[in-house]
């Protein structure tokens, strides 16, 4: 299972004076699951039997897949979603490179939209098995 | 005018933009521009979340993102006209995919180089949805730049077509820039960025772009403009009609 954990959407949890303090950041601005993610928070815990919980949102730092665990590309890629590269750093010459089809594995693929199914992917193709697959783009 | 008012100013551009992008979904050139379009004005309406959250959470009493978006009137609105207008340049094509790119090169450059400065304002709330929007328009510039690239230095029709859409959005490009409605105590404290101090960097994004167009800065004189002190063209009206009239209509309802 894909956790928000592993996406870095949960900055952190803290026990306050008045309850738990959860506290999560959104992938965009616009993101429209920031609501459901909210809500399936607070089922768990209440499923748990804490219903003392707060669920805060945050906006700075701002959020960047570099955040994003090592697990959680691996689990990506596994549901057919090619995961984030590293951000190019400052100074250092940003090269295009190919993203590896997460179905055959084949690095002769191409973009197909800049824009995907949800804000933060994008829309690609493999040249080699001809299936479509989402990219997370990476910021 | 006070950091409300500003934040109020900044979401109401990003607000009005996204509700007028909205109109594309289903009527662009191909479908991936109908999910781009889509997913940039939800960038954008983000956008206007954060800021108009904050603007309402700075009034006594507190008022809602929505109260603010759905129940103000169009003299309330502090929007430039440049995000307020319709799609069309010759009447017998009321939307013209030209003006949409046309207007996105420019509403995303000024952005960009907006939230990159306003990222380090010394108002916490400002910077932090500044930080985070500026990664948005960004690749939104990007996906701009693409398109004039295309239309510009593509057919001679294409050329012509992206030419008269620029010089149509032109003589709205000055309004974004006006210092007026900015107070200069703002400004000073750090809070604001003084608008006209965006102008050379944006100018030299565009001239660079527009040359690699092939295309040319238009020459022409800027509009009246009005939109920061609540004075609008006859297009706003339209665009709050259909925002506000489900609101309206069923006051408090909710799914």
């Amino acid at each position: 299972m894909l956790t928000i954990e592993d996406l870095g959407i949960l900055r952190s949890v803290d026990e306050t004076d008045d309850g738990l303090l959860v506290t999560i950041t959104p992938t965009y601005s616009g993101c429209p699951a920031m609501e459901a993610i909210r809500a399936d928070l607070l089922a768990a815990f209440r499923d748990a039997g804490r219903d003392d919980v707060r669920v805060e949102f945050v906006l700075a730092p701002a959020w960047t897949t570099d955040w994003m665990s090592d697990e959680g590309k691996r689990k990506l890629e596994e549901f057919g979603i090619a995961p984030p590269q590293p951000r190019p750093r400052d100074g250092v010459v940003a090269l295009t490179l190919s993203l590896r089809c997460p179905q055959c594995g084949s690095p002769d693929t191409r973009e197909l939209s800049r824009f995907g199914s949800t804000a933060c992917k994008s829309l690609w193709v493999c040249n080699s098995c001809a299936e479509p697959f989402d990219h997370f783009k990476a910021i | 005018m006070n950091t409300r008012d500003y934040a109020l100013s900044l979401g109401d551009d990003a607000l009005v933009a996204a509700q007028r992008m909205g109109e594309w979904i289903a009527a662009a050139p191909q479908i991936e521009e109908d999910v781009a379009v889509g997913n940039i004005a939800l960038d954008l309406l983000g956008q206007a979340r954060s800021l108009l959250t904050y603007a309402g959470s700075l009034e006594d009493p507190v008022r809602t993102e929505d109260d603010l978006a759905y129940w103000r009137d169009e003299r309330e609105f502090h929007n430039v006209h440049l995000v307020e207008r319709s799609w069309g340049v010759l009447p017998e094509r009321p939307r013209d995919f030209g003006v949409l790119v046309a207007r996105l090169l420019v509403l995303s450059t000024y952005l960009c180089e907006l939230y990159d400065r306003l990222s380090t304002s010394t108002d916490e709330t400002l910077a932090a949805v500044a930080a985070k929007a500026v990664k948005e328009v960004d690749y939104h510039r990007d996906h701009a730049t693409l398109w004039v690239l295309r239309l510009g230095d593509g057919t001679e029709e294409s050329h012509t077509r992206m030419q008269a859409a620029l010089d149509a959005e032109w003589p709205y490009v000055a309004e974004l820039f006006d210092d007026a409605w900015v107070d200069p105590t703002l400004v000073e404290r750090g809070v604001a960025v003084l608008p006209s101090t965006l102008r050379d960097p944006f100018d030299l994004r565009i001239v660079d772009v527009l040359a690699r167009a092939t295309l040319h800065l238009p020459d022409v004189a800027a509009a009246v403009g009005g939109g920061r002190r609540g004075v609008h063209t006859e297009q706003m009206g339209y665009v709050l009609a259909e925002m506000q009239h489900l609101t309206r209509s069923h006051p408090g309802a909710t799914w």
